[in-house]
């Protein structure tokens, strides 16, 4: 399955796990921060109700 | 209904709480058809050989390396004519997807120039231009980061906007400004649509997934644009609660 890259092959497959590794770790940053800013702010919410 | 509703961080939220789950599904799916199609289905080039593949990361990179400028400009100006909070996060939650791009583009460009140029790096002005657009990111990234004032931030991250777009611009258009360097012009308008049929034209086999992996990539930095505009208007909501429990 895999193409036959040749010569090259080292530079494509290069090009493709740096690009993928970049933005999997930009996705997973973002959902990672996203999850732990809404819990905080939750707690914050709750908190606030709690004390009126 | 007016699209200055959705300044309201209320209703922001709400309207991408809907949005997202289907526009993140339609993101990956676009960009696995696009790299896979581009990786796996097409033929190398009589002269670039299997180095063409590196196009369907590249070329769609850059141009969201620039557009995403582009689009922290708009908000920006907008933050600065209207002051919507809403605007400024977006242009913040955009800066480190673009920086991200930047990095994607310089990475694939000097991998593929070692072997096609015969190095990874030239002063070409394409290649600088786009050099100095990333440390107009880094810039505007640590000037957020910088200031505790989240409207004084605002205020001059959207001053440095502004003065960087010179360099989104100049990376789009440096190859027709300074007809130098080794970089060559931009190949998506010689694509099979756009060009005729002039010897210089890119071959429907290449464009066509070219396309759906640029499609794929704006799609991404849609959704993750406004997946970080929802949590930069939550920790902006949490400063401000904190900051009422001290005053109390």
């Amino acid at each position: 399955m895999m193409p036959e890259l040749g010569k090259y092959a080292g530079a494509v497959l290069s090009s493709y796990a740096v690009s993928l590794v970049l933005l999997a770790v930009l996705v997973l940053l973002s959902l990672m921060r996203a999850r732990k800013v809404k819990a905080e702010l939750d707690q914050i919410e709750n908190r606030s109700k709690s004390n009126g | 209904m007016s699209i200055w509703e959705y300044a309201n961080p209320v209703k922001f939220l709400r309207l991408t709480d809907k949005l997202l789950p289907p526009l993140a599904i339609l993101s990956i799916v676009t960009l696995t058809i696009g790299l896979v199609w581009g990786f796996f289905f097409t033929p190398d080039d009589f002269r670039q050989g299997s180095t063409v593949k590196i196009i369907y990361l590249h070329v769609p990179a850059a141009l969201m390396a620039i557009n995403a400028w582009l689009m922290m400009l708009v908000a920006s100006l907008i933050w600065i004519v209207r002051r919507h909070h809403v605007s400024a996060l977006a242009a913040r939650a955009a800066g480190p997807v673009g920086a991200v791009m930047t990095i994607i583009a310089l990475a694939t460009g000097a991998i593929w120039g070692q072997p096609m140029w015969g190095t990874w790096w030239a002063w070409d002005p394409r290649l600088t231009s786009f050099l100095i657009l990333f440390l107009f990111y880094l810039g505007y990234i640590a000037l957020w980061e910088a200031i505790e004032d989240s409207d004084t931030a605002a205020d001059l991250t959207s001053i440095l906007c502004l003065v960087g777009s010179v360099f989104a611009v100049l990376s789009r258009y440096a190859v027709n400004f300074w007809n130098q360097g080794l970089h060559q012009g931009a190949s998506v308008m010689r694509a099979g649509a756009f060009a005729g049929d002039t010897e210089e034209r890119v071959s429907n086999v290449f464009a066509i997934p070219l396309f759906v992996s640029m499609a794929g990539f704006f799609l991404l930095f849609l959704t993750l644009v406004l997946l970080r505009t929802r949590t930069e208007i939550r920790s902006r909501r949490i400063k401000a609660l904190l900051a009422k429990e001290r005053a109390a």
